[in-house]
């Protein structure tokens, strides 16, 4: 954070970018999304001028860009007591009315929670009763998710959120260790589709039962937080669960009249009016 | 009262503190009143497991406010925001307090550098800085953006801390206005209360 990068400078790279690419950026919160775009000034030794120009003329720049700027960083079973609630209560609850179900995972990242579900739907015996999307903007990251290959060393955290969550085995049982990397099994991700979805100006998605979107709509501003959470009501069934991140709120979004907060320490939603 | 010549304009305090700075927030937040007027924007480094029992550890004492805010939650005088275990907090355009998992930062998430900057960018000069005990160089470059936007700069005495790294580095990156002692910082906020009231 050696250079600074004022208000207006950043509100001109958003608009070029707005208007030159299908992404828009002029929503999202300023205090991360500055350090985002320092961070790349500084890694591509650049100016601002040269950033824009970059943006405007330089074919495929946009997608480096894009995945420079998103913030990546996930684990598996992340707040493990989160996940505790999804295999206690949420699950079960779904249960009672639907056999087969669908779950959306918006801001899917490298996987790292695709996965994380799929292995407790294993361990209750209903993997192949679940439909599973997962998407995200960032086409480099969501490769990343398919190919479901993570380094070693990020194992025995995850390892270690998973006891937390009070897993059936050992996290080991669900990966094979190769070139210092842990490969996740093939069959987990079977019944996932993963598919490139911006969710501030993508279509409409398909309606789901339970939808996380965790850690993400905190890159965002009031009025966009308001506007996917507008989508996300669409997307959801009635009765149909959201789970956000459990330091985020939602009681400043008009829409929310329309959820109840079933789980508020793990803030877990529930769709109930239409 | 006048010992610090304080201005009317400050309109928030910032404090960063990692090893052993604990007793030393524990402290300020027991001696500050309940109707200090300005909001008390707070980055400690912690466990990052520990979800619970930080906030009420250092309410036990204190009549404040204590929270950890949620994502985009208002900033408001009196309260005292404490950085959430595994989340970087920063100041928003507007007044709001803004959450990011954003890689570590000087080895931490929650980073005192991080705040501080976000801080400095939105109440540029009237704002306080206060660096306490600590172990690494974190809030170094937080201390740096506070001076750089005319912001006025407190750190701990490094003969008044448990470990003194974190005060050294400011001193070495950046012009502070003042090292004092925790009893003095204490002292310091007092006059500020009566300096900005109402
Ligand atoms: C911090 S990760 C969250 C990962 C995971 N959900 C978790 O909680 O660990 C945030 C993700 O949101 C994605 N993202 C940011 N803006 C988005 C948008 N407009 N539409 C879809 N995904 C977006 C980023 O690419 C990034 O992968």
């Amino acid at each position: 954070m050696i250079k600074d990068l004022d208000i207006s400078d950043l509100r001109t790279i958003t608009e070029v970018i707005k208007k030159t690419h299908s992404y828009d950026f002029t929503n999202y919160a300023m205090s991360s999304l500055k350090r985002r775009i320092v961070r790349v000034l500084e890694n591509y030794k650049i100016s601002v001028e040269t950033l824009i120009s970059r943006l405007q003329n330089q074919e495929g720049f946009i997608e480096e860009f894009l995945t420079e700027i998103t913030v990546n960083v996930t684990e598996m079973f992340r707040d493990p007591s989160f996940w505790l609630a999804l295999k206690k209560e949420v699950i079960p609850s779904i249960l009672v009315n639907h056999e087969n179900f669908k779950i959306w995972h918006a801001g899917c990242s490298s996987g790292e929670e695709v996965y994380s579900m799929a292995i407790l739907l294993k361990e209750m015996g209903i993997l192949d009763k679940v439909t599973l999307f997962a998407s995200d903007i960032d086409p480099v990251i969501l490769d990343r998710a398919k190919k479901g290959e993570y380094p070693l060393k990020n194992m025995e955290l995850n390892e270690k959120n998973y006891i937390r969550f009070d897993g059936a085995t050992s996290l080991k049982d669900y990966y094979t260790e190769k070139d210092g990397k842990a490969i996740m099994d093939k069959s987990l991700a079977q019944a996932v589709t993963f598919k490139k979805h911006d969710l501030v100006n993508g279509p409409a998605f398909t309606k789901v039962d339970l939808i996380l979107c965790r850690n993400v709509m905190i890159y965002f501003n009031q009025k966009l937080q308001n506007d996917v959470l507008n989508k996300f009501h669409s997307s959801l069934f009635k009765y149909g669960y959201l789970a956000i991140g459990s330091k985020e709120s939602l009681i400043w979004c008009d829409i929310v009249k329309k959820f109840i907060l079933v789980n508020n320490e793990e803030k877990v939603y529930r769709k109930i009016k239409d | 009262m006048t010992r610090f010549k304080l201005e009317k304009k400050y309109k928030a305090v910032v404090i960063g503190g990692s090893a052993g700075s604990f007793q030393g927030m524990v402290k300020i937040l027991e001696s500050i009143k309940p109707d200090f007027p300005l909001p008390i924007i707070t980055c400690l480094h912690r466990l990052k497991h520990v979800r619970h029992g930080f906030v009420e550890a250092l309410s036990l004492k204190s009549n404040k406010k204590i929270i950890e805010p949620y994502d985009k939650e208002s900033i408001k005088p009196g309260i005292v925001y404490i950085a959430p275990s595994n989340y970087h907090m920063s100041v928003e355009l507007g007044n709001t307090i803004s959450l990011s998992t954003e890689e570590m930062v000087n080895n931490s998430r929650p980073a005192i550098d991080i705040t501080l900057c976000s801080s400095a960018h939105v109440y540029r000069e009237k704002l306080v800085g206060i660096l306490l005990s600590g172990a690494n160089k974190d809030g170094g470059l937080g201390m740096k953006c506070i001076s750089e936007k005319g912001g006025i700069t407190v750190v701990q005495d490094p003969k008044d801390c448990v470990i003194d790294t974190m005060p050294k580095a400011a001193l070495s990156m950046t012009n502070i206005d003042h090292v004092l002692k925790l009893d003095q910082i204490i002292d310091f906020l007092n006059e500020l209360h009566a300096v900005c009231k109402n």
